[in-house]
């Protein structure tokens, strides 16, 4: 008895360590409030709300949310840059309401803002943040030049970065980020104003990064095209709750087999045309663009009788798509427009 | 790469190690490359605008003061050598401080496993330099202009460097505990405008009250030690006002290492 009473003890321990060796952020219960306001027309706001996560080690996972959803507030937490009110934060096996500051010791954080950079050259950027991540001299010189050639920023490396573009300014942040290898990369909408080339280069640096050190990337989003190109999984975030969490793919199942038919009208289109009567109904309107979701058959039927019709005369362009994460997000109950389609 | 790994003590037994944290002087040696290196791109606001200034007001007070009384020249010339420092290294330093926070630029130094006190100290140093060609200028002009002697031109490579630490301290502070970045750059400009008012003027001619404040600038400190090296320099008032100053020094930089750590905490 003794012996089986150990093994059923041990083996709990067990499942848990693997478990935890696969984890790399445990989230649960976080829970964040900010007062803003003064005095009297003072108000909380619960920007995070009991979020319970699990992030595996090496996936690309993603938080997709419309602005003000929490997803930096969020970040910030799991950065160890802002303090929950209340729940917990794990990061590969360390407490992080404990210890904040182990954080900075395992993640590289790519935050919105460049302010701490923008005087400098790229060049000494990136080698100024290796060395900020306990490089020595030759060492950070190296890792300097190594992520410069990768993400293709060699012209570039002389010019302070307040003198570059929005997206090579990006770019360059990207580099900072990406210097010292840490094994968790926490990336707060890293490819924002960057041009196909360089987003192409953002990923395959994210990509080997993956593929040879097992690193983990945490992703903020409001790009659903990039969303579910790049991700493992995502959690949908809002109004401070993760209102789903699933594969891309897993997600868009959800919302089953509708299909999403977006009109745009060069002028008024003909009432009396019964197809147009029908999408007017249930269309949403922005602008001249009707957007509908239903399924497949209704679609094509519908769309087949507007271009073959006096409608056709004022259609300027159609598209028939199966659902994206926007999609998802709306039908979870998400209440806010916001994603970006581009 | 010269990373040693480490464990944390608060971590379980499968807890990923951390990586080394960055040491002190790496740190502080960094920050202070970086932001020297700042002189390429912002060299007109951190350097000439402050000596224009300084020499503006030598001009403007050349026909103003008693030009035959030696403590009114030197205290012009010091005064304004002295400006220098604190445009740069209270009011700039604090309007940058101020803006770092507001737009949370800081998170980037914060996410990194640097130390305050590098990161602090570092900045602060680097603007207390920047400040250094412009003093060296100012004090020459003002020499040139109001016939005093360039041989203890030497002692302005202790008075900016300790005057500059205080006042950066100072301005640091301001930066980092303003609860908003207008309230910096009001803090720093009013912190410059006092150092500007109380410098300039010679100290025998002000009312009782307003020597009283003089007497809390750390400023008006490195101005009376430039002040000692004139004419026959009294090196022991010279040693006594530079003490001040890198007491307050010492004391402002600690107040802004902790009001930066406030600041990580959120």
């Amino acid at each position: 008895m003794a012996i089986v009473g150990a093994t059923a003890a041990a083996a709990p321990d067990a499942a848990a360590s693997r478990v935890s060796a696969r984890t790399c952020y445990r989230v649960a219960g976080l829970t964040k409030t900010y007062r803003t306001g003064r005095r009297r027309a003072r108000v909380e706001v619960r920007a995070n709300d009991a979020i319970d996560l699990d992030v595996r080690r090496g996936e690309i996972f993603g938080l997709l949310g419309p602005n003000g959803a929490g997803k930096s507030t969020l970040v910030r937490q799991l950065t160890g840059l802002l303090r929950p009110d209340a729940g917990t934060v794990e990061l590969l096996g360390h407490d992080l309401v404990k210890r904040p500051d182990a954080a900075a010791r395992l993640v590289a954080y790519l935050g919105q803002d460049s302010g701490a950079l923008d005087e400098l050259t790229v060049g000494l950027a990136v080698e100024t943040t290796a060395r900020l991540r306990a490089l020595d001299p030759a060492a950070a010189r190296a890792a300097r030049d190594a992520v410069i050639e990768e993400l293709g920023l060699g012209e570039l490396a002389e010019r302070p970065l307040k003198k570059l573009s929005g997206g090579q300014r990006r770019l360059a942040c990207v580099a900072a980020a990406l210097v010292g290898d840490r094994p968790v990369l926490v990336l707060d909408e890293p490819t924002t104003g960057m041009d196909p080339v360089a987003r192409r280069a953002v990923w395959s640096a994210i990509d080997r990064r993956r593929a040879e050190h097992g690193t983990t990337v945490v992703l903020v989003t409001h790009n659903v095209i990039e969303a579910e190109t790049v991700l493992d999984r995502v959690a949908v975030l809002d109004e401070g709750r993760v209102i789903a969490c699933d594969t891309p793919g897993g997600l868009k199942a959800l919302v089953g087999d509708e299909v999403r038919l977006d009109l745009v009208w060069r002028t008024d289109p003909p009432q009396d045309d019964p197809a147009v009567a029908r999408l007017a109904c249930e269309a949403v309107r922005t602008g001249r663009r009707w957007t509908t979701r239903m399924d497949p058959g209704t679609a094509r039927e519908l769309l087949a009788a507007v271009t073959s019709g006096p409608a056709f005369d004022t259609l300027d362009d159609f598209t028939l798509s199966t659902p994206s994460l926007e999609d998802v997000y709306l039908a979870l109950g998400g209440r806010h427009e916001g994603l970006v389609k581009g | 790469m010269s990373q040693t790994l480490g464990r944390s003590s608060a971590a379980g037994s499968d807890a990923e190690p951390l990586a080394a944290a960055t040491p002190l002087w790496a740190g502080l040696a960094a920050v202070y490359r970086a932001q020297l290196s700042r002189v390429r791109v912002s060299r007109v606001p951190l350097l000439f605008v402050a000596v224009f200034q300084s020499v503006g007001i030598m001009i403007l007070m050349r026909g103003v003061v008693d030009t035959g009384s030696d403590s009114a020249r030197e205290a012009v010339v010091a005064g304004s050598s002295v400006l220098v420092v604190a445009f740069v290294a209270l009011n700039l330093l604090a309007q940058h401080f101020g803006a770092l926070r507001a737009a949370n630029a800081l998170d980037y130094y914060l996410t990194l496993p640097v130390r305050p006190a590098a990161v602090v100290l570092g900045i602060a140093a680097a603007y207390a330099s920047f400040t250094l060609p412009g003093a060296v200028v100012t004090a020459v002009i003002g020499a040139l202009m109001f016939q005093l002697p360039l041989a203890n031109l030497w002692a302005l490579l202790l008075v900016v460097p300790l005057s500059g630490a205080a006042l950066a301290g100072v301005g640091a502070v301001c930066g980092l505990l303003s609860p908003r970045q207008e309230l910096a750059t009001l803090l720093g400009q009013l912190g410059m405008s006092a150092a500007l008012l109380l410098g300039i003027i010679p100290a025998d001619r002000m009312p009782m009250v307003v020597e009283w404040g003089r007497d809390v600038l750390p400023s008006s400190y490195g101005v009376d030690a430039f002040i000692a090296t004139y004419g026959t320099p009294d090196w022991a008032a010279f040693g006594a006002d530079l003490a001040v100053c890198a007491a307050v020094g010492v004391a402002m930089l600690s107040l802004a290492t902790w009001a930066f750590r406030r600041t990580a905490r959120g």
